[in-house]
């Protein structure tokens, strides 16, 4: 198509108008730049719609003046700028909420850690109390039993096996019950236990009391015993776990003799 | 300066170029706007608001895409039509009974007499039927080739052709 057929298609009319596509505005362009009797045409083309749609206005020209104070000469500098401000106010928004949620959140958890502590330690606390008091109860309860002339206190030696070994057996012969203190035995090894012998020396004849097995575990190694026997002496002995029917003589840890004036 | 380096004084800003061009355009641009609302105040009020949203978007004009009238005319029929379908414009609709561009002018009393004395009143009242609505759909209302033609239930060829004539007529007597 050269430039005369061009212009007599009608298709330059529908440039102006705003009519055409994309791609046709693109070659009506192309066809602008290339012949200049083309861009004359659509000059004319645009004075003439130019002129008409004037026409249909019916008041008086609008003066530029009262649009020229609203242009803004920095426009394109301003807009991105006042785009990236409420982006950094967004941002440090949300920023900042979830730093307050995340502290938050730990403080509660810290709270929750504290209050469980606080829990355990008040637990422990009253275990601890509840335990002062039961021993406080019990060494009261001992300082009555030494302090009572009734009854009768058997110190124990330490023999051949073991001469640094003592006890003491303190006798209530009303209450047919003994104490012993066996603080002074070492601690019996390992699958072995003590165990306590009530004497009559004429002929020897010993009865058990029973064994010491928490002899390891008790802290303050005083033993509450019964003993209904008219005993003449007190020893202890080392035995296998369990006892021995009669006292192994050669582990006699300690032995002492009832005072013969009571 | 040409329109060419108007135009590019214009897309850098440049307020005095602006103010040529919308001394070229802007009874034009008012004409469009009047011709869809159909109350002077209101054109003038889009108007002024298409030449401000022109100026704030300068940027994305180009002239590969096409004429800087027919990009300023296109921001003005889409302004013009969005008001039409505001709640303001409907309850006003009934007060007026002019569908076409030629209308306007037939009921004008206000006319610029130096204009007039071109005598393009006269013109378009002798302006055929056919004329007068290819004209009213392609440059008024911005219709496509192929919304004019179903519009006016005629081949988009003869769109084309019919609309050629129809120019041609106007340019013989406005001398372009």
């Amino acid at each position: 198509m050269n430039s005369k057929e061009y212009i007599a298609s009608g298709i330059l009319e529908l440039y102006v108008a705003g009519s055409l596509s994309e791609k046709e505005n693109q070659e009506v362009y192309e066809a602008m730049q290339k012949y200049p009797e083309v861009l004359s045409e659509v000059q004319s083309i645009e004075n003439a719609i130019v002129q008409l749609t004037a026409f249909a206005k019916k008041d008086s020209s609008y003066a530029f003046d009262d649009i020229k104070n609203q242009l803004k000469v920095d426009a394109p500098k301003v807009i991105p700028i006042s785009k990236q401000k409420p982006n950094w106010l967004q941002y440090s928004g949300w920023a900042a909420s979830l730093l307050i949620g995340s502290f938050l959140m730990y403080t509660i958890y810290q709270n929750n850690q504290l209050k469980n502590q606080i829990a355990t330690e008040k637990q422990q606390l009253e275990e601890q109390i509840d335990k002062a008091s039961n021993s406080l109860a019990e060494a009261e309860k001992l300082i009555t039993v030494f302090r009572d002339k009734e009854i009768i206190s058997i110190p124990l030696a330490g023999q051949k096996v073991s001469p640094t070994s003592y006890a003491k057996v303190y006798w209530d012969k009303k209450t047919k019950s003994i104490y012993l203190d066996a603080k002074g035995l070492p601690t019996p090894p390992k699958g072995k236990v003590y165990q306590v012998w009530s004497l009559k020396l004429n002929p020897l004849s010993p009865t058990s009391l029973g064994t010491l097995d928490a002899f390891t575990a008790d802290n303050n190694k005083i033993f509450t015993i019964e003993n209904a026997n008219e005993s003449e002496a007190f020893g202890i002995t080392l035995e296998p776990e369990g006892g021995s029917i009669s006292p192994t003589l050669e582990q006699l840890y300690t032995l002492g003799a009832v005072a013969v004036t009571s | 300066m040409d329109l060419e380096q108007l135009i590019l004084q214009f897309q850098k800003k440049d307020i005095k170029a602006y103010e040529k061009l919308y001394t070229m355009y802007c009874d034009s641009i008012s004409g469009v706007v009047n011709n869809i609302v159909k109350n002077n105040t209101v054109a003038q009020e889009i108007t002024q608001d298409v030449f401000i949203k022109a100026w704030n978007k300068a940027d994305t004009y180009s002239s590969k895409k096409g004429r800087f009238f027919t990009w300023i005319l296109n921001i003005a029929r889409n302004a013009a039509i969005d008001y039409t379908r505001s709640k303001s414009f409907k309850q006003s609709k009934q007060n007026h009974n002019a569908d076409f561009f030629v209308d306007i002018l037939e009921t004008s009393d206000n006319l610029d007499t130096a204009t007039d004395t071109i005598g393009l009143k006269e013109f378009v009242t002798k302006l055929g039927a056919k004329c007068k609505s290819v004209i009213e759909l392609l440059y008024f209302k911005g219709f496509t080739q192929k919304e004019a033609s179903e519009e006016l239930e005629i081949p988009i060829g003869t769109i084309k052709t019919r609309n050629r004539t129809c120019i041609g007529e106007l340019r013989t007597m406005l001398g372009v």
